[in-house]
């Protein structure tokens, strides 16, 4: 077992009285201001005018979720007649098809569904690693959760026979807004705000990176959401094991929050910004052209922002609210190029794609794999 | 650790202080209250620095309009789209041949019916243009611009762009001061800033080769404002043009303005190449300005054209996530209402066709603005609307 994950180095204390004020009080600079506070940032984070992105596609195993979250379009409860359980076959010619396109990893998530159990996880993780070899960034803390509660097991066993079997890395998702107060309106049934960072910590502690989502404009207040920021932070100081940060807005359509007013592209734009002056310690954070559209993506480039996310090759889950903005590779390097960065293909480690390299995954997880 | 600032203030009136020294240069100027150089507006469209050009953009308009942001209910009424310079203007999609199968043409009444929108929410100005019809004469709209003052006599009406009033011209065999004479004594308030597109004659030959050149564009201008009614002015980017033609084409603008003070507002128009001959050949059917572009054009605007006292973000170009970032780069005007747009949605628009006055006024105020409602003339009407 690695004990701490590379990541960035953090020096940082945990957020102390006057820092917490003085963070909550940056929603109320000018936007320019900010943009240029957390370019700085970035640049210092990330050298060399570089924006990242990675070629995957997003493999919904399940959709049938006991989860119920008010702002989620894609579920379905167990015995309707839409919900499905892919097959390892179908799932592995995704894969095929994904690779064929250049894809470096998949992106396997899925509904909270009851009838999986851990066998199933490993199953299918070994016969994609066996049949179909290709970084798996799958299961975020959520699903971590039901699987360790159906098997009535700690959520450190399930990481640890997940990783075995062929886990690489764990997505951010489920984070919402880390405010218990705010969860328990719009995801009462999910885990709570220490559920959600312990099973980070413990996956870090597997040696196994993750990432970190917020997804805001469910009525939250700026200061839930910049809680939120020092909460990842708090951790990161502890682990340095979150690659990244991926903040969106919450897309009502579809959903039980249906009307609920989108946060607006400022209110984005300063959000991100503050994210990276927060989390100085996170060394990327992500634009979400899903929800924002390429315009403002492009434009978040200049406020902190040095990763474009992934091409996506398929996308159920926000899609099924109505936003979808897939797009093609020539498409998405223009965009970075247009705003006057060099576009650069990303493993799941955030470390650049390697043309030459003889195994399916240049990041260290993958590599370590590669000796019987 | 009490008092301890991690993130202190920008000192001085720039909230971003550029990095290279052609933009800090620039940057004095700007700061200073001078006017920019040619070659200045050329470093701002070339800088990777947009939160910059940006920041210089936000100073230049706070000093003309501090936090006022405004925006007027309007109405957009196209006649017809029969154009003459359908197959000349290979950057649009709207005009067609007069005997193709989705030709329209209004008839008055038409008009009149489509204008009672009005008539059910808080509409201050229609804004009227449409094709080159090869037989509509000027009294098609001397009457309508009658019709509808008698119908809505609170109503502002900015119509006809200086490509249609040359045309009336041409097919009346008179000059274009006369036909914007019966247009003012018809009742026109103010013309809008269509046709313009790039005057730079190798981009104009390659996009719409024929159409109204440079000087009478600018000349049908002038003599408006010397009749005393207000014009807009716009640039089309995003297909063909370089840096420089962009700036040669508002330099154009400048001067006129210097000596007629006739023009209200410049507004950037980003292409959409949908369904157009030009997109077609460009291979580029499908895409858009980068949001980058968009605000740079806003902004090098703002900053270049220091006479022009508004500018305007047109959010069926450019999305209204795109507009509200603008009004922090120095655009001090909101598209408003439109109620039903044709045009850039025939090229492939997929934002909406109309939006409510309470949305405009919000995204105003979410940007940390205050919204000014205004009329035609930009006088402000009312009070800032209370959400």
């Amino acid at each position: 077992m690695t004990a701490i994950v590379s990541g960035a180095a953090t020096g940082l204390a945990p957020v102390d009285a006057a820092e917490r004020a003085e963070f909550a009080s940056l929603y109320e600079r000018p936007l320019l201001e900010l943009g240029a506070m957390a370019r700085e940032r970035a640049r210092a984070a990330v050298p060399g005018a570089t924006v990242s992105y990675i070629v995957d596609r997003n493999i919904n195993y399940t959709n049938v979720c006991v989860t119920d979250c008010s702002f989620c379009a894609f579920y379905r409860r167990p015995g309707h007649e839409e919900g499905y359980v892919l097959s390892n076959e179908q799932i592995g010619a995704k894969i095929d098809e994904a690779k064929r396109i250049g894809a470096v990893q998949i992106l396997m998530q899925g509904g909270h569904n009851p009838y999986l159990k851990l066998d199933y996880y490993t199953g299918l993780l070994d016969y994609i690693k066996t049949h179909h070899p290709i970084h798996v960034h799958g299961f975020s803390a959520s699903e971590l959760d039901i699987i360790a509660r159906v098997h009535k097991v700690d959520v450190g066993t399930v990481i640890g026979e997940l990783k075995d079997a062929g886990l690489d890395s764990v997505p951010g998702a489920g984070a919402e807004i880390l405010v218990d107060e705010v969860r328990d309106r719009i995801a009462r049934k999910k885990i709570d705000t220490a559920r959600w960072l312990e099973i980070h910590r413990v996956a870090h502690e597997h040696g196994l990176l993750s990432s970190a989502t917020m997804m805001f404009g469910a009525g939250e207040s700026r200061a839930d959401r910049v809680e939120h920021m020092i909460r990842v932070r708090d951790l990161q100081c502890e682990t340095g094991g979150f690659t990244a940060f991926i903040p969106w807005t919450l897309q009502s359509d579809g959903t039980e929050m249906d009307g609920t007013p989108e946060a607006t592209a400022s209110e984005y734009l300063k959000t991100i910004a503050i994210s990276r002056l927060v989390m100085d310690n996170v060394r990327n954070l992500q634009v979400s052209y899903v929800t924002q559209g390429p315009k403002v993506a492009q434009v978040a480039l200049h406020f902190g922002c040095n990763d474009f996310g992934s091409l996506m090759m398929e996308e159920n889950v926000v899609s099924a609210t109505g936003t979808d903005f897939i797009m093609p590779r020539s498409t998405l390097v223009q965009f970075i190029e247009g705003a006057g960065f060099e576009a650069v293909s990303r493993y799941q480690d955030y470390s650049p794609v390697r043309p030459d390299l003889d195994w399916y995954c240049g990041c260290s997880v993958c590599m370590d794999r590669r000796v019987p | 650790m009490g008092g301890r600032v991690i993130f202190p203030r920008v000192e001085g009136e720039l909230s971003v202080r550029p990095e290279a020294a052609e933009l800090i240069a620039i940057a004095e100027k700007v700061e200073a209250g001078e006017r920019i150089s040619r070659e200045d507006a050329i470093a701002l469209f070339e800088t990777d620095d947009l939160l910059a050009v940006g920041s210089m953009a936000d100073l230049v308009n706070r000093r003309l309009n501090g936090d006022r942001v405004f925006y007027v209910a309007n109405q957009h009424l196209n006649p017809t789209n029969v154009c003459i310079l359908n197959k000349v203007c290979v950057f649009c999609s709207y005009g067609v041949r007069p005997l193709a199968d989705d030709a329209y043409t209004m008839s008055l009444d038409e008009v009149y019916a489509e204008a009672e929108a009005a008539r059910s929410s808080p509409t201050r100005e229609f804004h009227i243009v449409g094709g080159l019809h090869p037989k509509l004469p000027l009294s098609y709209y001397t009457d309508m611009i009658r019709g509808l003052k008698e119908r809505h006599p609170t109503v502002h009406i900015k119509a006809l762009t200086a490509v249609e009033i040359a045309h009336l011209a041409r097919l009346e065999g008179v000059s274009t001061v006369d036909v914007l004479r019966e247009l003012l004594d018809a009742g026109l308030d103010a013309m809008p800033g269509g046709g313009a597109e790039v005057f730079s004659p190798a981009v104009r030959s390659t996009i719409a080769d024929r159409k109204l050149a440079a000087d009478e564009w600018l000349q049908v201008h002038r003599e408006a404002h010397e009749l005393g009614i207000p014009t807009n002015c716009t640039l089309l980017y995003g297909h063909v043009e370089t840096a420089a033609d962009r700036v040669d084409h508002m330099l154009m603008l400048r001067d006129l303005q210097d000596e007629t003070q006739g023009f209200s507002t410049f507004i950037p128009l980003a292409w959409h190449p949908d369904n157009t001959a030009l997109g077609r050949q460009m291979g580029v059917e499908g895409e858009r300005t980068g949001g980058v572009d968009d605000l740079k054009a806003l902004a090098v605007g703002r900053i270049f054209l220091d006479n022009v006292p508004h500018i305007k973000t047109h959010w069926i170009m450019v999305t209204t996530k795109v507009s509200q970032i603008a009004l922090s780069f120095g655009v001090d005007d909101l598209e408003g209402t439109v109620v039903l747009e044709k045009v850039t949605h025939a090229a492939g628009a997929d934002t909406p066709l109309g939006l409510d006055l309470d949305e405009i006024v919000e995204l105003i105020r979410d940007a940390g603005k205050t919204p000014v409602e205004r009329d035609s003339l930009y006088n402000a009407v009312g009070e800032p609307v209370v959400a």
